[in-house]
């Protein structure tokens, strides 16, 4: 794989706006486009694209917007996603499949089932949030290039 | 199953401005709850969903389906299909409700996804 030589660690971020459906997802698949012309072999693209899109989903939901970021280096792809939104209360809660706060608007659009950092946890090798409520929280995501 | 072939027998019309009917299909996954596509669904899979908004794209594309069938004859908005084009997903509606175009596909020889995991 063209990624493994690497030397330098490959960093991309973008902004992403509250409530903005018509652009919510442009990170993702700018994410995922990224990757496949390093040419990271398409399944590991998939589920780097899944994760993206549910943090992003989530930031334009329910975190008042935030930052994604992807690294590349080595042999890992790691996903950081940060708000200064509510944060959560009860992490473990927000995990489970099911849970979710999302408001009906959102729900018409097919999404606030519950399923995203269920989701999240099932496609990425290593998951992270970190997070304070009123003040925001920060979720990183590590997909490996190899198992 | 060639998309040429969905479309003839979902009696469905094209969406998009260029479809290419020689796309392969598996399988097909219907919803109309985003994360059960994006927790379930394989690349390969058709996407059948009753939702029209650009997020049906996304989805997609996030997943590498295909194509997508809006049922109940229901249009996707402009936005929803200039993206679609933009991605290069064929988008096709059919006048069938969600159960029968299930029920005509599953007859045709479409698969479901299997759950292993659930
Ligand atoms: N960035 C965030 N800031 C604040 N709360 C969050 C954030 N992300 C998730 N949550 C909380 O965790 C809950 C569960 O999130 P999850 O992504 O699993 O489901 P959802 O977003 O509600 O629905 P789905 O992802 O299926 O569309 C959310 O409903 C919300 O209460
Ligand atoms: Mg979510």
């Amino acid at each position: 794989m063209k990624s493994l030589s690497r030397q330098e660690p490959f960093v991309i971020q973008r902004e992403v706006k509250p409530l903005d459906f018509l652009s919510a997802g442009e990170t993702a698949s700018d994410f995922k486009e990224t990757l496949k012309s390093l040419g990271i072999i398409p399944e590991i693209c998939r589920k780097a694209s899944i994760v993206t899109y549910e943090a992003e989903m989530n930031a334009v939901i329910h975190g008042g917007g935030g930052v994604i970021a992807m690294e590349l280096s080595g042999d890992r792809i790691t996903i950081v996603a940060k708000d200064e939104g509510p944060g959560i209360e009860n992490v473990s809660l927000a995990m489970q499949e099911g849970y979710s706060t999302a408001p009906d608007f959102i729900r018409e659009m097919g999404f606030g089932a519950g399923m995203g950092l269920p989701n999240i946890k099932k496609y990425s090798d290593e998951l992270e949030i970190e997070t304070e409520p009123g003040k925001g929280m920060t979720l990183r995501a590590v997909i490996y290039l190899r198992d | 199953m060639l998309l040429g072939d969905i479309m003839r027998i979902l009696e469905a019309e094209p969406l998009s401005q260029e479809i290419n009917f020689d796309v392969d299909l598996l399988s097909a996954f219907a919803a109309d709850l985003m994360s059960d596509v994006l927790a379930l669904a394989r690349p390969g899979t058709l996407m059948i969903t009753g939702l029209t908004n650009i997020q049906i794209v996304r989805t997609a594309s996030m997943v590498d389906m295909p194509a997508v069938v809006f049922v109940r004859g229901k249009k996707p908005p402009r936005e929803t299909i200039e993206l679609a084009e933009k991605l290069g997903i064929p988008f096709i509606m059919t006048s069938k409700t969600m159960f029968e175009t299930c029920g005509v596909l599953y007859q045709a020889g479409i698969k479901p996804i299997r759950c292993l995991d659930r």
